[in-house]
């Protein structure tokens, strides 16, 4: 296997971009990665994303999307794994990479939410329709399951889900791109409307349009494109039970926990030496779980850990310094190569504001459902 | 939804129908063709006892679209006492007292109905012990 490198990057900001449509968004972020490495041609395109045929009626984005860029006879697939399509994506262009299939892969992440879709049946049909949907749960139901599971079990409060929304708000204020850029109180987010208990309207992610582009080529040629490129040192992906009445624990992402393990063990690295970190928080308590799952803290105490700092610029272990899907905004295909970008930037120390000093190793977990997939990838400044 | 899919999980939803697997004994519900915990393809049919307990539970004040009118509602995972997990609606009470531990029976009800003359789609929805 070849080491691979992020060489450059491109994003649209996120948001309610009512001017521009799937294509639109997708060639801006693309345009702007292949600009700022003089315009290469490239082997092949992976795109991710979600639910284009049900949000804009749109499928066969690989081929659209190449076309659109004037790259029309390039290798293109769509990847798809609900909300860590981007992730997933990712993960393709690098195995490709590392595989020596290709040498300079586009990757792209996508989504167009607002355009006229019912869109909270168009999420949850990435959890179980049979079981789940038909009965009327809805996606942020299930993660409201899953924090009144974790708050019986572990005594984690509503102080501590409030914590993590006014941390990636404050982080999304000094963030450009994002969706919201200004902070909230634990009044407002404690007293914002009732989403499905004990969830309420500011511990979730918004509906987003947006795109994301990276792109990759073997590390050995990465200086002939920029003289900062970003090493992916490893990728690991998982699944869980589709449902959540078929996890054994409903507060604990195995999938999570599984992808992570496999992305510490094959790039070598363990929990405490990640610097910088984004993780899934479609809602505040996927969080909390996510930083359980990825070691970061023991089982049920990451509220504690959150309401402490420690995960907030400055702290031991920051984490969703864009803002997280919480602020920044969370276009679905696209938020798993947002992810990335961030981290990106923080290891070339480019974050601005938002920059966390010395970054040298970080990390991006990005899920799908209510945890059925993760994907985990951790990078290195070189 | 199209009549065969619907009519496909009839014995489920209307009998609660479930396999146990002959070599790890595990009762899963609905039935599959593999059992998920030990891989095992030899399954007994069984129906699950229409009691069990509140695993975990929301109550959902932003429904979809058919079930708007019926906001808000307690949804809860309830396990079953041969120890099959299903999502449910929980009826006939506060949705607020619905919580972890609650001993629970599951009754045949309405789920839904479609809209332009579709289905009236059933199912059983769970009621609180007493």
């Amino acid at each position: 296997m070849r080491d691979v490198a992020i060489i450059s990057t491109g994003m649209t900001p996120f948001g309610e971009l009512w001017q521009s449509g799937l294509r639109d968004l997708f060639v801006q972020a693309a345009r702007e990665a292949l600009m700022a490495v003089g315009s290469p041609s490239v082997d092949a395109i992976y795109v991710g994303n979600m639910s284009g045929g049900q949000f804009v009626g749109q499928e066969h984005l690989g081929p659209l999307m190449a076309d659109h860029l004037g790259l029309a006879g390039v290798p293109a697939t769509r990847v798809e794994s609900a909300c860590a399509s981007g992730g997933v994506a990712l993960r393709c262009g690098f195995l490709e990479v590392a595989a020596g299939a290709s040498d300079l892969v586009l990757v792209a992440g996508v989504e167009k939410m607002n355009d006229g879709a019912d869109v909270t049946n168009v999420l949850a049909s990435a959890a179980d329709q049979e079981t789940e949907v038909y009965h009327g749960i809805t996606f942020p139901g299930l993660y409201a399951m899953i924090a009144r599971a974790h708050m019986a079990r572990y005594g984690t409060t509503e102080e501590d889900l409030a914590a993590v929304s006014v941390k990636n708000h404050m982080h999304g204020a000094r963030n450009p791109r994002a969706q919201f850029r200004s902070e909230v109180t634990a009044e407002q987010v404690m007293t914002s409307s009732m989403v499905a208990e004990p969830l309420r309207l500011l511990h979730c992610s918004p509906v987003s349009d947006g795109a994301a582009v990276v792109l990759l080529c073997p590390l050995e040629r990465a200086r002939e494109f920029t003289d900062a490129p970003v090493r992916i040192r490893s990728s690991g992906l998982a699944t869980a039970p589709m449902a959540l009445a078929d996890r054994a624990d409903p507060t604990f992402l195995d999938a999570v926990s599984l992808a992570a393990g496999r992305a510490y063990k094959s790039g070598g690295v363990t929990p405490s030496d990640i610097q910088v970190a984004e993780v899934h928080d479609c809602f505040s308590i996927a969080e909390l779980c996510a930083l359980e799952a990825l070691c970061f803290t023991e089982r049920g105490s990451a509220g504690e850990l959150t309401r402490a700092g420690e995960t907030a610029l400055g702290g031991r272990i920051p984490v969703n310094t864009s803002g997280g899907l919480k602020s920044k905004g969370h276009p679905v295909g696209a938020t798993g190569v947002a992810q990335a970008i961030e981290i990106v930037e923080q290891l070339r120390g480019e974050a601005g504001e938002r920059q966390v000093p010395d970054a040298t190793v970080g990390l991006a977990q990005n899920m799908g459902g209510s945890g059925a997939s993760s994907v985990v990838h951790i990078f290195e400044r070189v | 939804m199209p009549s065969p899919r619907y009519w496909r999980e009839i014995p489920s939803r209307y009998r609660l129908e479930a396999a146990a697997c002959r070599g790890c004994k595990r009762v899963i519900y609905p039935k599959r063709q593999i059992c998920p915990q030990c891989g095992g393809v030899e399954f007994e049919a069984t129906r699950l006892a229409r009691r069990g307990r509140v695993v975990t539970s929301t109550v959902v004040h932003v429904a979809p679209t058919d079930l708007q009118m019926e906001a808000p509602y307690a949804m809860a995972v309830v396990e079953t006492e041969e120890g099959a997990r299903l999502m449910v609606q929980v009826a006939d009470c506060d949705p607020s007292e619905v919580l972890p531990g609650m001993e629970v029976t599951l009754e045949f009800r309405l789920i839904r109905k479609e809209d332009h003359g579709g289905i009236l789609c059933y199912g059983h929805k769970a009621v609180p012990v007493g």
